[in-house]
């Protein structure tokens, strides 16, 4: 049996009182495309920041292509930099340009040299619509624009698994699109990626499976037609009911 | 614009107007407003205030190298580093709580009484550390809040790529905290410039014991005027030198508005 690109045992992760994840148990396969859906609140983003160790936590391991990254003494800085993430707020570096912003991670943690690093990041520039605007600050680029490049920022480092947290949900409308489309390509290309979206129609059609967190544990999962046509659990239909409702769906 | 140009040629011509008319003009006029004097003292006078520059060129360096130190240490998290969170705390609350003065003289007297072997006894080289001492302490407070304006989420995104802790604070939050307390940095060290000042007290003949003993010799003050214009015409220069830095980095990073 190969093993899972992703494998999550009994999580737990409190913040203080709160308990956020109580108990998670997901799998991804290698090239598995899988959709957290849930209200906000739920755990969603708090679960794929304990993938990336940016939160430590409290019970439960986390084994990524056969390493147990949650044990003792483990390389936290070479674990992150086989794991892309994506945050809502792009986080792009305000005082490096594009290239500087997407080389940072290569040329750092990878310690490519530095002709290698522009090299891969001019060539994920060019096929992502981005080549002219590599010597341009973030702050001079439209939203959809950062958003891309914080992807090919991610993508630069190579990573075995891509975590995607709300990445349209800073957008405005007419941005998402151009955003969704560069996720769709890397699903088409077999990149594994564990996304949580509020964007219901695109995760039923990029997802292979969709999760349904409600309350810190995964309800429900299925494929996208169980679980956006026939969900089991009462809290799915609600949750799913009020995204139809506000006409999201 | 026409307004302005006007409220401030009225209120400065009247402001020109009731100090020229006060009964003592003529004398404080006599005692520093001498300009044949103030021509004839300004080399000797100028001579000395470079071992003020000397000194504030030098602890200015040192300065912003130990302050980002001490900074850093304050910011690093975690229990185990309570004891030198803890150390660089008593520091800074020792250095800027005693008068600059203070410790001028403490070290600048009390180092060269010594005697011991290998420390240095100049009094300029005390004095230049003092001045570091002190000012360490005040910048690394600028430093500090300059990385706590850093949102998290930028070193988040640094080590999420796979830098350390280490990468992400030099390449990552640094680079930002740094420009956002330029103006702030700028202002602590116009103040220690100020301060060289200070140095006098240990004896050293610089810019105002230099002005002090030319005034002793002619009872005129237009000697201390000569060592005020040394000092203004080092920092404004600098303070406009600083805004040109801030207003260029601004322009680089946003000109254009947003391109689509």
């Amino acid at each position: 049996m190969s093993t899972s690109a992703l494998a999550i045992e009994g999580l737990h992760k409190s913040f203080g009182k709160l308990d956020v994840l109580r108990g998670i148990d997901l799998e991804l396969a290698e090239h598995e495309v899988v959709c957290l859906i849930g209200a906000s609140g739920s755990g969603k983003s708090t679960l794929l920041r304990c993938i990336n160790l940016l939160e430590p936590i409290d019970a439960g391991r986390i084994v990524l292509h056969g390493d147990d990254i949650t044990a003792a003494r483990v390389n936290v800085d070479r674990v992150r930099s086989g794991i892309g993430i994506v945050f809502q707020a792009f986080n792009l570096f305000p005082h490096m340009s594009v290239l500087e912003n997407v080389t940072l991670g290569p040329r750092k943690a990878l310690r490519l040299g530095k002709k290698e690093a522009t090299g891969r990041a001019t060539e994920l520039l060019g096929r992502f619509g981005l080549a002219d605007k590599r010597d341009e600050y973030p702050d001079r680029l439209s939203g959809g624009q950062q958003q891309r490049v914080a992807i090919v920022r991610a993508l630069a480092m190579r990573p075995g698994l891509l975590l995607l947290d709300e990445v349209t949900s800073a957008l405005d409308p007419e941005l998402v699109a151009e955003v969704l489309e560069v996720v769709r390509e890397l699903a088409a290309e077999g990149m594994t990626m564990l996304i949580a979206t509020h964007e219901m129609s695109f995760a039923r059609d990029v997802a292979h499976r969709v999760c349904f967190l409600d309350a810190g544990v995964i309800l429900e999962q299925g494929s996208p037609e169980q679980i956006f046509g026939a969900p089991r659990e009462p809290r799915t239909q609600q949750f799913l009911q009020r995204i139809v409702d506000a006409g999201r769906l | 614009m026409a307004i302005a140009v006007a409220s401030t040629l009225v209120f400065f011509g009247a402001l020109a107007f009731l100090v020229t008319r006060s009964p003592g003009w003529d004398r404080f006029k006599a005692y520093f407003f001498d300009w044949s004097l103030y021509r004839e003292s300004f080399p000797e006078i100028a001579e000395a205030f470079l071992i003020n520059v000397k000194i504030f060129l030098i602890a200015e360096a040192v300065v912003l190298v130990t302050a980002l130190g001490l900074a850093v240490l304050r910011s690093l998290p975690g229990p185990v580093f309570v004891p030198v969170r803890a150390l660089a705390i008593v520091y800074t609350d020792l250095f800027r709580g005693v008068p600059t003065i203070l410790v001028i003289l403490m070290l600048g007297v009390g180092m060269p009484a010594l005697q011991l072997e290998g420390v240095p006894d100049s009094e300029i080289f005390w004095a230049t550390v003092s001045l570091v001492l002190v000012y360490t302490a005040y910048v690394s407070e600028v430093y500090r809040a300059g990385i706590e304006s850093v949102h998290p989420s930028q070193d988040a995104a640094a080590r999420s790529l796979g830098l350390s802790r280490f990468q992400s604070l030099r390449h990552v939050v640094l680079p930002q905290a740094v420009r956002r307390v330029i103006p702030p940095l700028l202002n602590d060290f116009i103040g220690l410039q100020k301060d060289t000042a200070l140095v006098s007290v240990l004896g050293v003949v610089e810019v105002l014991n230099q002005a002090g003993i030319n005034e002793a010799a002619d009872f005129n003050g237009t000697h201390y005027l000569v060592a005020a214009t040394l000092f203004v015409a080092i920092t404004i220069p600098l303070a406009r030198f600083t805004d040109w830095l801030i207003a260029r980095d601004r322009r680089r990073r946003q000109a254009g508005g947003v391109t689509t």
